[in-house]
């Protein structure tokens, strides 16, 4: 059953026409983004006179420089602050048998269903008053918190399969808590936190629903919000839309080639915790 | 005496300090559960985001849900949309895992190309596809181009049919994702087992049925729980493609909770609806959480 044979060759046909279905609305897409405004002919013909112009035009004029710098910030920082808080409360949560314990972690649960719809009108009105609509630190300060839970029970169910004997050996040796942490438990989690990272890195860069309401009417945009502007603005000037699409897409596309193997076994394997 | 007073920290070093739980439950307070316990009882009042005044109307709010034919349209839609997702996103996405899962030569570029699309912006291939869908769109051209010309429609404009399209558009988008959780679930399967299977004489559909379909149990889990609890929420790819038009044809909770707030300030109304949408997720997640995990244990 291991050959290679004459129905294997034909699943092998299929396969490819199922990945040329998800192709082709990228080939469209970067068609489009190359071909002059002037060009009207059929959107699957190649083009036959292609350009860069509608690439600088929508650098110029979508401010998606900045955008990409503040979704560049708001992802690194989040995801920093996110990782640092979560893999901390998930070692007591994991180790500690104490009522408290348990009750924390089923209010982490309770964190996974409830859904930010919810949360979001009310936390609205706090960030108005606090000053910080309009503003990128209200980003990081949503995130650092929204991803606690997922992230939390990432870890508490990877650290719960982990033997405890290194963190007794440690603090035997004298270690104190936070350095048994630091030094024995945080390495360990290694494998769970190249996924989370991962996982929460994507979220959050992905993300429009936030901030869309956190930010819309301020110049601070990320990529997501700036590209809604600027299709309101350019409604039916698809070339040049299309063009500030592929820009947004480019930096995720290179990081995931480069990164394919941990970044589709985050997506696989972490799912499973 | 430092050996023993050492030892004797040494001791409590195993435990964690609950105090290692705070920062990340105060910022979880902050942004979750306190806007979300104040979002509950908004719910029962007539709020209009701005003013401190407001006041407490019981249910009021629910019972203008029930003569809202917006609400009542948005809710259908939702459930028709995650239903459908969940249903059609996993039935190709197991296809395609079975089909990689194979010795083709393409298996290994095959399952990073058809993964792609999962980590791009849901907003940016939601505008792509607005476009692609548009009346003289590259899905109409090329359905002119193979002959087909007959099959040519207004895919987002026509108020039958565009919900399906945000359906399709969602199912490319992420059929891949289900694929490599499936794919996961399958590397798991013995190929001992899988061959013992096939000396024995057992057809593949029987194969599949008997030995794989088992053993894939987790990996059902988390593949319906992912799409049905995505596609109760979803807002982005609304909000980029119909706009939850034309008229309220596509709406979703979510899109008519952002309209409702922010184009028309009925902050309390619009939470309401929230808290509907709160419901629905719960009762969606618990109940499939049970039933599948039955099913898990059934099958181990």
């Amino acid at each position: 059953m291991n050959r290679y044979r004459a129905r294997t060759f034909g699943l092998e046909m299929l396969m490819v026409a199922a990945g040329a279905v998800v192709a082709f609305p990228v080939y469209v897409l970067v068609n489009l983004a190359i071909r002059p405004t002037s060009d009207t002919s059929s959107p699957i013909r190649p083009t036959t006179k292609p350009t860069l112009d509608n690439f600088t035009q929508a650098w110029r004029e979508g401010g998606l420089g900045g955008a990409l710098f503040n979704s560049m910030l708001v992802t690194t920082l989040s995801v920093l602050v996110v990782l640092a808080v979560s893999s901390l409360a998930a070692y007591p949560l994991a180790r500690a048998t104490a009522k408290w314990s348990r009750g924390l972690f089923l209010l982490i649960m309770l964190g996974l269903v409830l859904p930010f719809q919810l949360a979001a009108l009310p936390l609205y009105q706090t960030m108005r008053d606090l000053g910080l609509l309009g503003s990128v630190w209200a980003l990081v300060l949503f995130y650092s918190g929204l991803q606690v839970p997922f992230t939390t029970f990432l870890y508490i169910g990877f650290m719960r399969a982990l033997p405890r004997d290194f963190e007794d050996a440690a603090a035997i040796d004298g270690c104190r808590p936070l350095e048994v942490f630091r030094y024995v438990v945080f390495p360990m989690l290694k494998p769970i936190t190249v996924t989370a990272l991962v996982l929460n890195a994507i979220s959050v860069w992905n993300d429009f629903f936030t901030p869309l309401l956190y930010l819309s009417g301020s110049d601070q945009q990320t990529m997501p919000v700036a590209l809604a502007g600027f299709v309101g603005q350019f409604v039916s000037d698809w070339n040049l839309i299309f063009a500030a699409l592929v820009i947004s897409i480019v930096p995720i596309l290179a990081v995931y080639f480069a990164l394919q193997r941990s970044i589709i076994n985050g997506f696989a394997g972490g799912l499973k915790g | 005496m430092t050996t023993l007073s050492n030892r004797h920290k040494a001791g409590s070093g195993t435990t964690p300090p609950w105090w290692f739980a705070a920062p990340a439950m105060a910022l979880f307070a902050f942004v979750v559960l306190i806007p979300s316990a104040r979002g509950v009882y908004y719910a029962f009042t007539d709020w209009d985001g701005l003013s401190p005044d407001f006041s407490w109307i019981g249910l009021g709010n629910f019972a203008e849900m029930l003569d809202d034919p917006d609400a009542r349209q948005a809710i259908w839609h939702t459930l028709v949309i995650a239903v459908a997702i969940t249903i059609i996103q996993n039935g190709f996405g197991l296809l395609l895992a079975l089909g990689v899962n194979t010795m083709i030569k393409s298996r290994n570029v095959l399952r990073v190309f058809l993964f792609a699309p999962a980590v791009v912006t849901p907003i940016v291939t939601a505008y792509l596809w607005r476009n692609l869908l548009g009346p003289d769109g590259a899905v109409n051209s090329l359905l002119g181009a193979v002959g087909l010309g007959s099959w040519r429609q207004d895919w987002l404009g026509d108020p039958q049919l565009a919900l399906w399209s945000i359906v399709g558009v969602i199912v490319w988008q992420f059929g891949g994702y289900s694929m490599v959780i499936f794919l996961a679930g399958l590397q798991s399967v013995p190929r001992e087992i899988y061959e013992a299977a096939a000396i024995d004489g057992t057809g593949p559909v029987r194969r599949f049925w008997s030995v794989v379909r088992p053993l894939l149990a987790p990996a059902f889990t988390i593949n319906l729980m992912l799409s049905i609890i995505g596609g109760i929420k979803l807002f982005d790819q609304v909000y980029a493609l119909t706009g939850g038009g034309p008229g309220h044809a596509t709406d979703t909770i979510s899109t008519l909770i952002y309209k409702d707030a922010f184009t028309l300030g009925e902050f309390g109304y619009s939470i309401a609806l929230a808290v509907v949408l709160t419901v629905i997720v719960a009762v969606a997640s618990t109940s499939q959480y049970f039933v599948l995990a039955r099913n898990e244990r059934a099958a181990s």
